[in-house]
């Protein structure tokens, strides 16, 4: 049992479990708050962003001037923005067998590791996950890629370099490995290796071990993972929600009983109240409106939007916005509502019985029909003909600093009138309350990002949002390599039917029968078979043609098994009736040490063990012998 | 008893001793012993016994059944004990052996129907209602009743427990205050018979080991000293004393959850209070050994005396605020008040153990917090609380319940754990913290107060009943907070606290959820009527968006909002239009817009909540003089009661009649009749210009119509307030002498209409025929008529038939009796009974 751990980020898990004889990838989080160091890409020229001032070095060099910019006090890289990705040197990832996605925002950086990296696995993950997860890329791709920066910059990656920048440049980790953007057709490919999955669906991988996808709550097509062999479970937790939504709710039962519980993908934000945070942004949405400003959401084409739209759909009306234009800007903007309408199956119960009415799942349907929400794939073209102030607007992306939000952000951001609401963690985030429930399943082990096991960093008091358990859970950073705190003691192995037809048990205690077995383990796919030993080689009919085989042992008679235990006084009464006079015994720390001073031997009795120690006299240690043996059991 | 009655009561006592019968509704036996306890209360005669030969025919004929019905049978017992009340009718039962029959031995009590525990009640109402003269007593007694009652108060029916240790303490009661010859003393107890088994009955259960017989002895003790004041109970208690004080420091026992309210009862007479020592003793040695949530309310309770020895106060005072005390250390706060809680009394481990308890922490803070309040509600305390502290205890249990408090001790973090997002405390504290706003003397915190009630204000995380808490609370301390910078000038604070408390009510009031919105609206309200004088106050409100966000919700949804927003609106106007210098805030809605917007309101609203607040701010502006001049005001009245007049709603159109009424005695008022205390004298002839002048206006304004047309409205309250205002109108346009006989008035065309009117409204059908083109001769507006209808109506006999209760028909005995025999099914000439 090991694990790799390729990911610090405990929302943007990526881990590695190397678990009997295969190599299993648990998500493959893209980090993506790398790019908050790089300056925001514009849609359109930004005389604000281009005039920034180079930053000069304190003593005044400006080697870096074309590649670093000073703006409110903060240095930015003025580059294509980068990912961290998750750890690549730690194992080879060739051999990962197969990776297991849990959810959409837990698979973008997938195209780095099947395409750099020569994985040829699979790849698992249920339907909606792929679709929206492509979503979620193309989007992504598209909003770099239509942006093309002739700059690239390089060289204040440099350690020597990196040293001596402000942070949180300074302290931004592996800036070496940070890679621009994947490509489309490097997408295609990578998910090309997804094969699909349903809830609760058995997959064998190599015969070793069985994984199943279980509803996580969190997302539509979110999954929990279990791994497990015969005799081991293992739990992968990742981003789960104990909320009712829109997805089918996390299926909590199947999680019992596990040897190791791995918990990942969620957030410890402490006032995640989700009625208070919905009632939050409707009021500070609505305030906005009513004073004319303009409200921006900057969030992902997918997920908690249909939420949000859902309670707006609700509110807009008693608020009196009804006239108020809300836009959805983003490349996939279309294809995303239309996925959720189609996802029936990976709804929950509530929203599933609508498919079988006349009305989508999703009331979003409704406020498309009504006008009242409209949705262009950019702020070009048709957008720009509609926009109409106030309004409220969804786009991506959250990080502010590519996508069509960065156009907003500069149109909007001089007036104080206008209000962005981050949303991340609003609605439907999986919260760190997951976990306590989860440990009410009381699994053996857990193991954890490190900072599950601390109080968030801003609120060092609130200890009730750390993770607090018996035995104490094992925590882990990026690039370390756990020992899972489980050893694996059985393994199952199957007996033919005809060998053990040939079994003659024998019992030697109430209620425990024993039996010899003498068979061929055959193990092929990580499955073990006893079968019949082959017969006996019969006397070569025919000299000639007399070939051993060679991959069947020999089989030789077998000497019987011997059972019981040897009491000590009455062994030395035999011996004395045998004609051993001067018979004496010792104790030791294991058994006893019976002396026969005079024939020069010892014989030493211990649980597990008789030993007849005596000087080339073997008709004297067969005498021995036998005595010996008239105490135990043979079979 | 009236003929009548009398006749019928033969048949009903048969009807109700007929076992074929099925049984009576239980209310008409109730009412039907009412009767009887009416009938004998004053008579202590025999008089009713042999004029109804009757009642004793029907007792004996109860006795006479085999199996008689459980419920008519407990009617029969407590009858008979009504009856027994005088020794006079006691004796004249007793000569017929009946009460020997239904109360002894042989009676219900060894029977079948024992089982059934409404026969037990009416045994013990039985004889609780004779319990009033020695002869029964001694009855009881001799007869062995004593053991039967003490027996009943380990009943399971509950009623049956109670009521069996009630008797015994009336029992006892009556037994040393109606036999004791000379006054009972210490040294010298003479019990008298009765008194003395129950006293040894007491005493023996108390030192019995029995749990249940000592709560049962305990309970009678409380409810004794509870209502027997005299010095004979300290004798009682003198001989029980050691017992009783045993039970606090005897683990064997579990009697002390009892002790308190026994003490308490006992603190509160004279008998104990003015006793120097060992009661006192007493009491502060059950405070040290009770657990705290036991002790908490002897605590309080002992607060609240103010004859109580200094030492005992500040021992209660200790255990009431230990748990303040402990959280208070948790929370590393330094303690201002050194010396004032006796830690000998309670050990501060004991709080702090249960403090740390998940199961205990949140009863034992809510008790604490509501004993805290109940304190500060009383106008006197007998005892100064350390308001500081007690404001920073709060404070701290606030921030502990948010999550906004990182306490440094161990202790702390467990508190924090177990509090955070406790809506339960949260609420208690808030509570606190609002009656606290009326003490002085924690002046010093008041900004971090406001640190603490803003961050209330605006987390998400703040549940609605919460929130709504937070608001009283926060007016409260803003009023405070208002006197205070009065006094010492600090305006900058002030001024900022208002701004981030109206920043925080704009997004309130755009809530999703309409109980904040609703909630946000009425602190609005409370703020505008507290503090609408002070000039920092409208600054800030009129700067802020409050004002336009609250008229937007005039068109809110949800009706409880709507009707909020137009009592906000209706008070924001009286510094926004009505103010003498008020600054005109740009938006839709100027004075006449929002009037407007309010007529729409009554008038089209479909509930009834935003419609009654429109006509009570209709109201609330006329009564301040701020709907403009009188001829204005005409219009503006006449407006609004011929919308109301139509109302579905009784509360609309009763809230029109206030409206009226308030209209009427300004009216009268600025025109100088003599009903105005202040109006300056004036003479026979202006008065009488000026009662026309009063007349036409209200004639104009259409009052008139609307007032007799409300005489007969469905709805009685109406009808009601609409012959009280017509009744002072009378009064004012006629002295009383001048009053017209409703004779001879018919002549006149004008007469005719009013004989009519007249006679409608007797029949109460004035709102089914009422004359809307002035058919049949009544012109409301037509003074002239009005004068003559004001001066010929009998509005008395209308007033005092309105005044009726619907029931007064059916109230009466004989039709009780009547309603019995209906039930029955014996009586045929009655079939036609409205019932």
């Amino acid at each position: 049992f090991f694990q790799y751990c390729l990911s610090g980020h405990p929302t943007l898990p990526c881990n590695v479990l190397k678990f009997k004889s295969t190599t299993i990838m648990l998500d493959c989080g893209l980090d993506m708050t790398s790019t908050l160091n790089f300056l925001p890409l514009p849609l359109v020229q930004s005389p604000r962003l281009s005039k920034l001032p180079g930053w000069v070095l304190k003593d005044g060099s400006t080697f870096l001037d074309k590649e670093l910019k000073e703006c409110s006090g903060h240095v930015f890289v003025d580059s294509v923005p980068e990912f961290c990705l998750p750890e690549t040197e730690l194992l080879d990832l060739s051999t990962v067998d197969v990776i297991l996605i849990s959810n959409y925002h837990c698979m973008m950086a997938l195209p780095y590791i099947t395409e750099y990296t020569g994985f040829t696995g699979t790849v698992y993950a249920t339907e909606p996950t792929v679709q929206i997860g492509r979503l979620l890329m193309e989007e992504l791709v598209n909003s770099i890629e239509r942006v093309p920066k002739a700059q690239s910059a390089s060289m204040w990656k440099n350690k020597e370099v990196q040293r001596l920048l402000p942070a949180p440049l300074k302290d931004a980790v592996e800036v070496s490995m940070w890679r621009k953007c994947y490509t489309m057709p490097e997408v295609n490919a990578a998910l090309s290796k997804i094969q699909l999955v349903g809830y609760s669906q058995k997959i064998e991988l190599f015969g070793a071990v069985q994984v199943t996808p279980l509803s996580s709550g969190y997302a539509l097509g979110s999954s929990n993972w279990i791994i497990q062999s015969h005799y081991e479970k293992v739990s992968y937790v990742s981003g789960s929600s104990l909320l009712t939504t829109h997805p089918q709710p996390m299926d909590q039962a199947s999680l019992k009983n596990s040897d190791v519980l791995i918990l990942t993908g969620l957030t410890q934000i402490p006032t995640a109240n989700p009625d208070g945070m919905v009632g939050e942004f409707c009021s500070n949405l609505a305030m906005t409106v009513r004073n004319g400003g303009n409200v921006l959401v900057p969030c992902y084409p997918s997920g908690v939007i249909y939420d949000l739209l859902e309670c707006l759909y609700q509110y807009i009306d008693s608020a009196g916005l009804s006239n108020v234009p809300f836009y959805f800007i983003s490349p996939v903007a279309n294809s995303s509502l239309e996925f959720s309408q189609i996802f029936a199956e990976w709804l929950c119960h509530n929203k599933q019985t609508k498919v079988y009415l006349p009305e989508p799942p999703f009331p979003h349907a409704e406020l498309i029909q009504t006008n009242k929400l409209k949705h262009y794939p950019s702020i070009h073209g048709d957008f720009s003909n509609d926009f109409k102030q106030p309004c409220v607007v969804f786009t991506g992306h959250p990080s502010l600093r590519f996508g069509d939000v960065v156009h907003f952000m500069e149109l909007w951001g001089k007036s104080s009138l206008n209000t962005v609401i981050f949303t991340g963690n609003a609605e439907n985030q999986p919260n760190i309350s997951v976990i306590h429930h989860t440990l009410l399943f009381q699994p053996l082990h857990v193991v954890c990002p490190e900072q599950y096991t601390q109080p968030p960093p801003t609120q060092s008091h609130r200890t009730d949002l750390m993770i607090d358990c018996q035995p104490p859970p094992m925590s882990y950073r990026r690039a370390e390599v756990l020992t899972l705190p489980y050893k694996r003691r059985y393994e199952k192995i199957e007996i033919m039917p005809e060998l053990a037809d040939s079994l003659v048990p024998l019992e030697i205690k109430p209620g425990i029968s024993l039996a010899t077995v003498s068979a061929v383990l055959h193990t092929k796919d990580n499955k073990h078979v006893l079968q019949l030993p082959p017969k006996p080689p019969q006397p070569a009919a025919s000299k000639k043609r007399k070939r051993v085989s060679d991959d069947v042992p020999e089989c030789k008679p077998l000497k019987p098994l011997l059972s019981g235990s040897i009491p000590v006084d009455q062994f030395v009464q035999t011996l004395e009736k045998h004609g051993f006079s001067d018979v004496k015994v010792e104790d030791t720390a294991k058994g006893h040490i019976v002396l026969l001073q005079e024939a020069e031997t010892l014989i030493q009795i211990e649980e597990d063990s008789t030993h007849i120690i005596c000087d080339n006299d073997e008709p004297l240690r067969v005498k021995l012998r036998d005595l010996v043996l008239k105490f135990l059991q043979k079979f | 008893m009236t003929r009548e009655c009398s006749l019928l009561l033969p048949r009903v006592c048969a009807a109700l001793a007929d076992p074929r019968q099925p049984g009576s509704d239980d209310t008409c036996l109730e009412k039907l012993l009412d009767w009887f306890r009416d009938l004998t209360q004053f008579d202590p005669t025999v008089n009713l016994l042999q004029d109804n030969p009757c009642l004793m025919e029907f007792i004996a004929s109860m006795l006479a059944l085999p199996e008689p019905s459980a419920s008519i049978l407990s009617f029969t017992l407590r009858l008979a004990g009504i009856l027994a009340a005088s020794e006079n009718r006691f004796q004249h039962l007793q000569q017929e052996k009946l009460l020997v029959r239904l109360f002894g031995r042989d009676g219900p009590l060894n029977s079948a129907v024992w089982e059934d525990a409404s026969v037990r009640s009416g045994w013990v109402e039985g004889v609780h209602s004779m319990m009033h003269h020695q002869p029964a007593l001694h009855f009881l007694c001799n007869g062995g009743g004593i053991d039967v009652i003490f027996t009943l108060q380990g009943d399971p029916s509950l009623f049956v427990a109670s009521a069996a240790s009630q008797l015994l303490v009336h029992m006892l009661t009556l037994s040393v205050e109606s036999e004791t010859t000379k006054p009972l003393s210490t040294k010298d107890c003479d019990w008298p018979a009765c008194a003395q088994m129950i006293i040894k009955r007491i005493e023996d259960s108390l030192q019995s080991s029995s749990a249940s017989h000592i709560e049962q002895s305990l309970k009678l003790l409380t409810s004794l000293f509870g209502s027997c004041r005299a010095t004979w109970t300290e004798v009682l208690w003198l001989g029980i004393a050691k017992q009783i004080e045993s039970f606090l420091t005897e683990e064997t026992v579990q009697a002390q959850h009892m002790l308190a309210n026994l003490l308490l009862n006992m603190a509160w007479s004279p008998v104990f209070c003015d006793t120097e020592g060992s009661f006192w003793a007493l009491v502060t040695s059950a405070l040290e050994h009770l657990t705290p949530v036991q002790a908490g309310p002897l605590a309080v309770g002992i607060l609240r005396l103010y004859k109580c020895p200094q030492d005992v106060r500040i021992q209660a005072l200790t255990v009431l605020l230990q748990p303040m005390d402990c959280i208070l250390r948790a929370a590393s706060q330094p303690l201002e008040y050194a010396g004032l809680l006796d830690e000998s009394v309670s050990d501060p481990v004991t709080v702090e153990n249960l403090l740390s308890s998940k199961s205990s922490c949140a009863s034992l803070l809510c008790q604490t917090l509501a004993h805290l309040e109940e304190l500060l509600s009383l106008i006197r305390l007998p005892v100064d609380l350390p308001y500081t502290s007690l404001l920073r205890f709060l404070m701290t249990i606030l921030q502990f319940c948010n999550g906004f408090l990182s306490p440094a001790s161990p202790l702390g973090s467990t508190i924090s754990r177990i509090l955070i997002n406790c809506f339960r405390v949260q609420r208690s504290a808030l509570d606190v913290l609002a009656a606290l706003s009326e003490r002085k003397g924690c002046d010093t915190l008041i900004g971090s107060l406001f640190d603490v009630l803003l961050a209330y204000l605006e987390s998400p995380n703040t549940s609605p009943t919460v929130l709504k808490k937070t608001f009283q609370a926060t007016s409260k301390w803003l009023v405070r907070l208002q006197e205070l910078s009065c006094s010492n000038s600090q305006w900058q604070q002030t001024e900022k606290i208002l701004q981030d408390v109206f920043l925080v009510l704009q997004k309130r009031l755009c809530s999703p959820c309409w109980e904040v919105r609703d909630s946000s609206l009425e602190f609005l309200t409370v703020l505008i009527k507290c503090l609408r004088d002070q000039d920092e106050f409208r600054q800030s409100l009129l700067s802020s968006e409050v004002p336009r966000l609250t008229e937007n919700l005039l068109e809110d949804p949800e009706s409880y909002v709507r009707a909020s927003a137009v009592t906000a609106v209706g008070h924001l106007a009286f510094i926004t239009y009505f103010a003498p210098e008020s600054p005109v805030i740009g938006n839709q809605y100027n004075k006449e817009n929002t009037v407007a917007k309010l007529q729409e309101i009554l008038s089209t609203d479909p509930e009834g909540f935003p419609r009654r607040a429109v006509i009570s701010i209709f109201t609330k502006w006329l009564r301040q003089g701020c709907t403009g001049q009188l001829e204005d005001t005409e219009k503006f009245v006449s407006r609004v009661i011929q919308t109301v007049e139509h109302d579905l709603d009784w509360e609309v159109r009763l809230g029109g009649l206030e409206l009226v009424e308030v209209f009427c005695s300004q009216t009268i008022c600025q025109l100088g009749l003599p009903k105005c205390p202040y109006a300056p004298v004036s003479s026979a002839v202006t008065s009488s210009i000026h009662q026309n002048e009063s007349l036409q206006i209200f004639c104009r304004a259409k009052l008139f119509s609307f007032l007799f047309r409300s005489l007969c409205d469905c709805d009685k309250p109406v009808g009601q307030r609409a012959c009280d205002i017509l009744l002072g109108l009378r009064g004012n346009f006629y002295p009383i002498s001048t009053l017209k006989d409703s004779q001879g008035t018919e002549d006149s065309p004008a007469g005719h209409g009013i004989a009519w009117l007249q006679r409608t409204l007797r029949q109460g059908s004035l709102a089914q025929n009422f004359p809307t083109d002035g058919g049949n001769g009544v012109d409301f507006q037509d003074p002239e008529s009005m004068m003559l209808a004001l001066g010929t109506i009998d509005l008395e006999e209308l007033h005092d038939e309105l005044n009726k209760s619907s029931d007064h028909v059916e109230k009466s005995p004989q039709s009780l009796l009547q309603d019995i025999l209906a039930t029955v099914g014996t009586i045929e000439e009655n079939e036609a009974d409205c019932y």
